[in-house]
């Protein structure tokens, strides 16, 4: 982002704030009614993976903000998905509100998961992100693995049932369909706004040169700590809302694997790319249980074509635009935004 | 007092077999500046053929040292041809990519080398143990045999490094990579090299460690983090560092282990992770590295 020249536009012609809010509105009203015809008509496994689809969008996109857009490597994303994901389920389980009570319990242990993660993903962040590439990378993935070792090792915490290594079963199933779907309206709309806003100018800064964005008076400790602890935020809510999906948690399914399969999800779509991010984790969750003919060679098969596409494809399937974008577009904003490295 | 000295010689033996897999991690990012995910797989690989040769060998009624030493000679030889595939058909054309997208294929690597060896044809997903034989004629000198064994590989590949022209060539490329090749070091040879060897020793801690506890498709993943641990405690990219790094690791490890009231003992896999946090937050360069000043 040399000085002089003009600066690309990373965003296409903005639409008026009232339209794009009216937009998101109407997405939101037809979810309701598509919510119940869903679980009418679809057959569950579906449904399932539909759900599933949208808890790894909402991951995706948060660590995108991570990754992609502020270019902080973290390992540890499923680490914040586990303590808002415990956090809710152990709760709610503990309390057992029932009725309307129950529903706005629901969403505000959503809240209170995301909130949790959030505050952890600040206390990690601050000392961590003084860290860089590489050894960043590291010290999340000892987070993560130190989250996932202290709940598989806990079975009570005070007067609270955590389970322990044999996990967490009997969660009150209050995830739905219209729920995870507001949540990746939610988390998608706040990163793009981000992305195109003042702060998310100064992210995108850290990416390309910290040195070069610190010498042009960003607070660049400051934005990275930011961007992890949003990341953090709706990585928790996502474990919260994948917790009252299934009702059953397992410590072991948030371990490095599950932390890998996003960071895959986020450099396939094309780091820094919301569509492209979005597209990676509908088509990195749904094929694998396409996959799912081929029986026991499935991950062998899905491990060659993630080594081939990254052998053939490495910048990701969009690289850096977005689905809209033309490649005209693409290579003026290229010309300008790309890093000489 | 005892029990002190035998948690110790333990707690030296699994600290040696994570310094013998850090030892590749460490050459591997010292010339790539690559964190090869996939090597705790290469040294699950390497239980895995050692595991099929004991057996054969046992069972046709070979002397044990005999067996011992065509298990461990078979693991270092595939394990080495596996090491320079790897680097040769994944991570070679993307050289002079972004390091993010070496990565991501090593994770790939990772994943399908783990569950190539689940699938029944090859390995199956559960756990097997070598022949008991093989333990029973050791008995406790086990420990000291496996901290013998890494021991020596260690002084190999110090007088290697310090010593041959090959090694001479390999400070030279982790030095500065282009510089090395301007000055007429063929770089892709000595990238190979350095797989090859460091693939070697992981095949030696597999096989060390497949004796020790057992033979499954996924245990590189817990040993591959720490002993990546240890290669960072010690200081990534520095030889020593790594061994320094592992011993500690597996002498505090176990020491935690046996000392710990039981209800804890879980806890003392995280305690690895603490360490690497600790370090990273006071020195990231290790405890034996220099630290790298940024130049803009």
């Amino acid at each position: 982002m040399a000085g002089s020249e003009p600066q690309p536009r990373l965003a296409p012609p903005a639409l008026p704030s009232w339209v794009a809010n009216l937009i998101i509105v109407a997405i939101l009203a037809v979810l309701w009614p598509l919510n119940s015809v869903l679980e009418k008509n679809l057959n569950p496994y579906y449904l399932q993976i539909l759900v599933i689809i949208g808890i790894n969008i909402i991951l995706a996109t948060s660590l995108n903000l991570i990754n992609g857009i502020t270019g902080q490597f973290s390992l540890g994303h499923a680490g914040f998905m586990a303590l808002g994901g415990y956090v809710a389920a152990v709760l709610f389980k503990h309390y057992q509100p029932s009725g309307s009570a129950a529903i706005l319990f629901f969403l505000g242990m959503l809240l209170f998961g995301g909130i949790v993660a959030a505050t952890a993903g600040l206390l990690i962040g601050i000392p961590t992100l003084r860290l860089r590439g590489d050894y960043l990378a590291i010290a999340t993935l000892g987070f993560g693995e130190i989250i996932g070792i202290v709940i598989n090792n806990t079975e009570h915490i005070g007067p609270f049932l955590v389970g322990g290594a044999s996990g967490l079963h009997g969660i009150p199933a209050y995830t739905n369909f219209f729920w995870v779907y507001s949540w990746v309206v939610i988390c998608v709309v706040c990163v793009w706004r981000i992305v195109h806003s003042t702060r998310g100018k100064a992210f995108l800064a850290v990416r390309e040169d910290e040195i070069a964005a610190a010498a042009t008076g960003v607070d660049t400790a400051y934005q990275k700590v930011i961007a992890f602890l949003i990341g953090a935020f709706f990585a928790g809510v996502a474990g919260a809302l994948s917790a009252m999906w299934f009702s059953d948690l397992d410590p072991g399914s948030f371990g490095f694997i599950r932390s890998i399969e996003i960071v895959v999800m986020v450099v396939l779509g094309g780091s820094g790319s919301i569509t492209g991010v979005i597209l990676a984790a509908i088509v990195l969750t749904y094929l694998p249980e396409r996959l799912r003919i081929l029986h026991d060679w499935r991950m062998v098969i899905y491990s060659l074509l993630l080594i081939l596409m990254m052998l053939l494809r490495p910048e990701g399937l969009l690289g850096r635009r977005e689905l809209w974008w033309t490649r005209r577009r693409l290579r003026s904003a290229s010309a300008a935004a790309e890093p000489s490295t | 007092m005892d029990k002190l000295v035998d948690q110790l010689i333990i707690g030296l033996s699994v600290g040696a077999t994570y310094a013998l897999i850090a030892l590749g991690y460490t050459m591997v990012y010292g010339v790539l500046r690559l964190i090869n995910f996939a090597h705790g797989d290469v040294y699950m690989v390497g239980a895995v053929v050692g595991y099929y040769v004991a057996h054969a060998m046992v069972r046709a009624g070979e002397p044990i040292w005999l067996t011992i030493t065509a298990v461990i000679a078979a693991a270092v030889i595939c394990c080495a041809i596996l090491g320079f595939l790897i680097e040769y058909l994944a991570y070679r054309p993307l050289r002079n990519r972004p390091r993010l997208v070496a990565l991501i294929t090593a994770i790939g690597v990772s994943l399908l080398l783990e569950n190539l060896f689940q699938l029944n044809v090859i390995f199956g997903p559960t756990p097997r143990s070598f022949p008991p034989e093989i333990r029973a004629a050791l008995g406790k000198r086990f420990d000291l045999l496996s901290l013998g064994v890494s021991l020596v590989l260690m002084v190999v590949l110090t007088w290697v490094v310090k010593r041959t022209r090959t090694g001479l060539a390999l400070r030279a490329v982790s030095y500065r990579f282009d510089t090395a090749m301007l000055m007429g070091v063929n770089t892709n040879r000595i990238i190979s090299f350095t797989f090859m060897f460091g693939s070697a020793l992981a095949a030696v801690a597999g096989v060390l460690d497949a004796i020790r506890y057992d033979v499954r498709p996924l245990m590189g993943i817990l040993p591959g983090l720490k002993a990546f641990i240890a290669a960072v405690l010690g200081g990534i990219g520095n030889i020593p560092g790594a061994l320094v790094g592992g011993i500690l690791i597996g002498v505090v490890e176990t020491l935690l282990k046996g000392y710990l009231k039981s209800e804890y003992t879980g806890y003392a896999d995280a305690v690895s992770f603490v360490i690497l946090i600790l370090i990273l937050l006071v020195r990231p360069s290790g405890l034996l590295g220099r630290p790298e000043r940024e130049k803009v």
